[in-house]
C-alpha cells in the first residue's frame, strides 16, 4: 500500500517539477507548483497511514497553510507582474542578469 | 604641584582629540577657545611645577604612569622625567607654545581648515612634551616622531597646492633618513646594555664603554645622524627652507622655536654618551660651525623674507651644535631659549607683515612699513637684535658670546670653530638688518590692507620683552660667575668648557660684538644711506652673480641629492616596476576577474534555468547521500 502512494507521489512531483521547468507561463509554473507540493504531502500521508504514525497528517496540514499562502502571495505577484510587464512568459521576464 | 606633570602632556593631547572629533562643527570661537585654553593651562601648571621644582632643593623628578609592553626584558614605562634641562624645555614648549597659539586665532581666523589647524597644533605641542618628558629612549622616539608626523601635517596643511604636499614629503622623508639611523642607534644601546631609561643607560655606559670605545662612537654617531635630520644640520638641512610652505604660525612653532631645536637636546640629554665618543663630538662641533656659516651665506641672498628667517634658524641652531660639540651643553641649552623667544618674535613679526600686504612674501615688494605698522616694526627690531647679538641689550648676545667663549679652548680646532662663530656672527647680523631695512625703510611698494589685530600684537610684545629679558638669565647668581641658567642645569649640565681667562676673553668678546655690530653698520650703508651700492653689486656679472645664484638655491644641495639621489632612485623603480613580486598580485586579480565573469554568467534573468539548476543540485545531493 505505502509503495503505491510513494510511486504516485513521485510520479505526481516529476510532473510537477516538469511542468515548472517546461511551461513557460508563470501562471501553469505556479500551478505545478502546486502539483509538487501535493506529491509532498501525498508521500507523507502514504508513510504516515504505512507506519500507523500520526505525525504524517500533521505535517501534510501544515503543507496546506503553506500552499495556502503561497498561491496567496504568488498569485498576487503574477498579477503585479502582468500589470507591470502585460507578459506572463517568464523567458520575457529576464531583467535581471550578471 | 609636581605630581600633576602627567597633566602637562596629557591637556595639549586633550584639545587635539576635542579638536579632531568635533572641530569643524565647532564655532570658531569655542574651537580657538578650547585649541588655545589647552595649551594655556598647560603652560601655567609648568610654570607652577617650574616653581615648585626650583624652590624646593633638587630639580629632579620622575613619574611613572604606566608600563607601557612587557616583551621578556624589553619593560619601557610610559614614565616622565623631570629636571633641570626638561623644565627649560617645558617652559620655552609651553610658553612660547601659547603665544604662537594666541597669534595664530588672530592668522588664522579667515581659515576654513581653522579647528583642524588647532587640532594638529595641539598634537604637536603634546608630542613635544612627550620628547622632552621622556623617561626612556623608547618614549622620546615616539615624541619624536609624533612631532615628525606634525610637521608634515602642518607643512602641507594647504594641501590643495601639490607645492605644499612635496615640501611636507620632502621634510619627512629627509628627517626619516636620520631617524632611521636613531632607531639604530637605539636599538644598539638597547642591545648592548640593555636599558632604554636614559639615566641608567648613561650610567651603564660609562661604566661598560671606555671612552673613544668602538661601540659608544658608533651609538653617538647614529643618534648625532637623527638629531642632525631634525635639526636642519649639514648635510640633511635641506627640508628646511621648504618647510616654509606651511602658515606662518607653523614656521614660528615648530620650525624655528621647538622641534627644530629637538636634536640639540637629544644631544644635551645624551652628553655622557657624547662625552665617551670624542670624534663624535668633534663632528658635531664641525657639523655646527659649517652649518652656521653655509646656511648664513644663503640666508644674505635670499629675497622670500620667511625663507631668510628658514636660512637663519638653520644657521643659528649650528651655533648651538658647535656649542655642544665644545661641551658647553648650558650654553647652547641658553642659546636654544634665547633663540626659541627671538626666532619665534621674527616668525611672528614676518607673518603680520605677510598678512598685511595681502600674502606677500619678496622682500622686495615691501618697504617703508615703519611707520605703517610701529607695533610690529619695533619688537621686529628688537628680535633682529636679539638675533644679530647686539651687545649688552638683548638675549640673543649673551647666549652666543657664551658658546663662542667656550669653542675657543676646545681641542686643536678651537679657535677655527671661533672664527667661523665670529664669522657668522657678522653674517648673521648682516642679513637679519638686510631684512630690516628692506622691509621697513625706503619707499613703500605695496598697499597695506590688513590690520594687525590685538591678539596678534599681544604675543609680539610678550616675546620682545623676553628676547631682552632673557639675558637675564646670564646674569651671575653665585659666586662661580657662572650665570643662573648655567647654575641651574649645572646638575644635569655640567660646563665642561673651559673658558679663556684674561686679556684673551676680553679680547675675543670684543671681537665678536664688534662683528655683531659691524655687520648691522654694512647693512645700514647697504641697505639705507646707499641703496644703490646693493643695486650695483646685485647687477654685477660674472663671478659674483654665480656666487650669488650657488648661495640663493643653497650651495647646490638640492640640485646634488636630486641628481645623486632622487632621480636614480626614480629610474630605478621605473626598471623594477614589473618585476616577479607583481606577477603574483597581478595574477591574484586575474584569477578573480575570471571568477567574476564565471559567475556573473550564471545570472541569466531567466528563472526556468535557476529551477532547473536547483533541480539539478537537488537531485545530484540526494545521489551523493543515496549511492554514497
Amino acid at each position: 500500500m505505502m509503495q503505491q502512494g510513494l510511486l504516485l507521489a513521485a510520479l505526481l512531483f516529476a510532473i510537477g517539477l516538469a511542468g515548472v521547468l517546461i511551461r513557460r507561463n508563470i501562471l501553469f509554473m505556479l500551478m505545478s507548483i502546486e502539483i509538487m507540493l501535493n506529491a509532498a504531502g501525498l508521500a507523507f500521508v502514504a508513510a504516515g497511514a504505512g507506519w500507523g504514525q500520526p505525525d504524517g497528517q500533521v505535517v501534510f496540514i501544515f503543507i496546506l497553510t503553506m500552499a495556502g499562502a503561497e498561491v496567496a502571495i504568488g498569485l498576487a505577484l503574477v498579477l503585479q507582474i502582468y500589470r507591470r510587464f502585460r507578459t506572463l512568459d517568464a523567458d520575457e521576464l529576464s531583467r535581471m542578469k550578471g | 604641584m609636581r605630581d600633576l606633570l602627567w597633566l602637562v602632556p596629557l591637556l595639549p593631547f586633550a584639545g587635539f582629540a576635542l579638536l579632531i572629533f568635533a572641530g569643524a562643527r565647532m564655532p570658531q570661537r569655542l574651537a580657538a577657545f578650547v585649541g588655545t585654553g589647552s595649551i594655556g593651562i598647560a603652560a601655567l601648571l609648568s610654570l607652577l611645577i617650574a616653581r615648585d621644582v626650583t624652590t624646593t632643593g633638587t630639580p629632579v623628578f620622575s613619574q611613572h604612569l604606566w608600563t607601557w609592553v612587557r616583551v621578556g626584558g624589553f619593560e619601557p614605562a610610559m614614565a616622565l622625567y623631570l629636571d633641570a634641562l626638561s623644565v627649560v624645555m617645558m617652559l620655552v614648549i609651553t610658553c612660547v607654545g601659547f603665544l604662537i597659539h594666541l597669534y595664530a586665532v588672530e592668522y588664522m581666523k579667515k581659515d576654513e581648515g581653522f579647528g583642524r589647524f588647532f587640532a594638529y597644533m595641539n598634537l604637536f605641542i603634546g608630542f613635544m612634551l612627550v620628547l622632552v618628558l621622556a623617561d626612556n629612549l623608547f618614549l622620546l622616539y615616539l615624541g619624536w616622531e609624533g612631532v615628525g608626523l606634525c610637521s608634515y601635517l602642518l607643512i602641507g596643511f594647504w594641501y590643495a597646492d601639490p607645492a605644499n604636499g612635496y615640501a611636507a614629503r620632502k621634510a619627512f622623508v629627509v628627517t626619516r633618513v636620520g631617524d632611521s639611523a636613531m632607531a639604530v642607534g637605539v636599538f644598539l644601546i638597547f642591545t648592548h646594555l640593555g636599558t632604554l631609561r636614559i639615566q641608567e643607560m648613561l650610567l651603564t655606559a660609562q661604566q661598560q664603554w671606555p671612552a673613544g670605545s668602538a661601540l659608544a662612537i658608533t651609538a653617538a654617531a647614529l643618534l648625532l645622524a637623527g638629531a642632525v635630520g631634525k635639526s636642519a644640520q649639514l648635510p640633511l638641512q635641506t627640508w628646511l627652507p621648504d618647510a616654509m610652505a606651511g602658515p606662518t604660525p607653523v614656521s614660528a612653532l615648530i620650525h624655528s622655536a621647538t622641534m627644530v631645536t629637538a636634536g640639540v637636546y637629544l644631544i644635551a640629554r645624551l652628553h655622557l654618551l657624547f662625552e665617551l665618543a670624542p670624534p663624535v663630538q668633534a663632528a658635531v662641533a664641525i657639523i655646527g660651525a659649517l652649518t652656521l656659516v653655509i646656511a648664513g651665506l644663503s640666508a644674505l641672498v635670499q629675497r622670500d623674507i620667511k625663507r631668510i628667517l628658514a636660512y637663519s634658524t638653520i644657521s643659528q641652531i649650528g651655533y648651538m651644535f658647535l656649542g655642544l660639540g665644545a661641551g658647553a651643553w648650558a650654553a647652547s641649552v641658553f642659546h636654544l631659549m634665547t633663540h626659541a623667544f627671538f626666532k619665534s618674535l621674527l616668525f611672528l613679526g614676518a607673518g603680520a607683515v605677510i598678512l598685511a600686504l595681502d600674502h606677500e612674501q619678496e622682500i622686495s615688494k615691501m618697504g617703508g612699513l615703519r611707520s605703517r605698522m610701529p607695533f610690529v616694526f619695533w619688537p621686529f627690531v628688537i628680535g633682529s637684535a636679539s638675533l644679530s647679538a647686539l651687545p649688552f641689550v638683548t638675549a640673543g648676545f649673551y647666549s652666543k658670546e657664551l658658546i663662542l667663549r667656550s669653542v675657543w679652548s676646545a681641542g686643536t680646532l678651537g679657535p677655527w670653530l671661533w672664527l667661523a662663530g665670529a664669522a657668522g656672527a657678522l653674517i648673521t647680523s648682516l642679513y637679519s638688518f638686510r631684512l630690516v631695512f628692506t622691509v621697513f625703510y625706503g619707499a613703500p611698494k605695496s598697499p597695506v590692507t590688513g590690520q594687525t589685530g590685538m591678539p596678534m600684537v599681544a604675543p609680539l610684545i610678550v616675546l620682545s620683552v623676553l628676547s631682552v629679558a632673557g639675558g637675564l638669565a646670564a646674569w651671575p647668581s653665585d659666586s662661580s660667575g657662572q650665570g643662573a641658567l648655567s647654575v641651574f642645569l649645572s646638575g644635569v649640565l655640567p660646563s665642561v668648557a673651559e673658558l679663556p681667562q684674561g686679556g684673551l676673553d676680553l679680547l675675543l668678546q670684543v671681537i665678536a660684538a664688534t662683528a655683531s655690530v659691524g655687520g648691522i653698520f654694512i647693512a645700514y650703508i647697504f641697505f639705507v644711506r646707499s641703496p644703490e651700492l646693493a643695486d650695483r653689486l646685485a647687477e654685477r656679472k660674472g663671478i659674483l652673480q654665480l656666487v650669488q645664484r650657488f648661495w640663493y638655491s643653497g650651495w647646490g644641495f638640492d640640485t646634488l641629492y636630486d641628481t645623486l639621489v632622487v632621480r636614480p632612485f626614480i629610474r630605478f623603480t621605473g626598471i623594477i616596476r614589473n618585476d616577479l613580486l607583481d606577477l603574483f598580485f597581478e595574477g591574484a586579480a586575474w584569477y578573480s576577474e575570471i571568477f567574476h565573469r564565471l559567475l556573473s554568467a550564471t545570472q541569466t534573468g531567466r528563472m526556468r534555468w535557476y529551477a532547473l539548476w536547483i533541480a539539478a543540485g537537488v537531485v545530484i545531493i540526494i545521489g551523493v547521500v543515496v549511492f554514497r
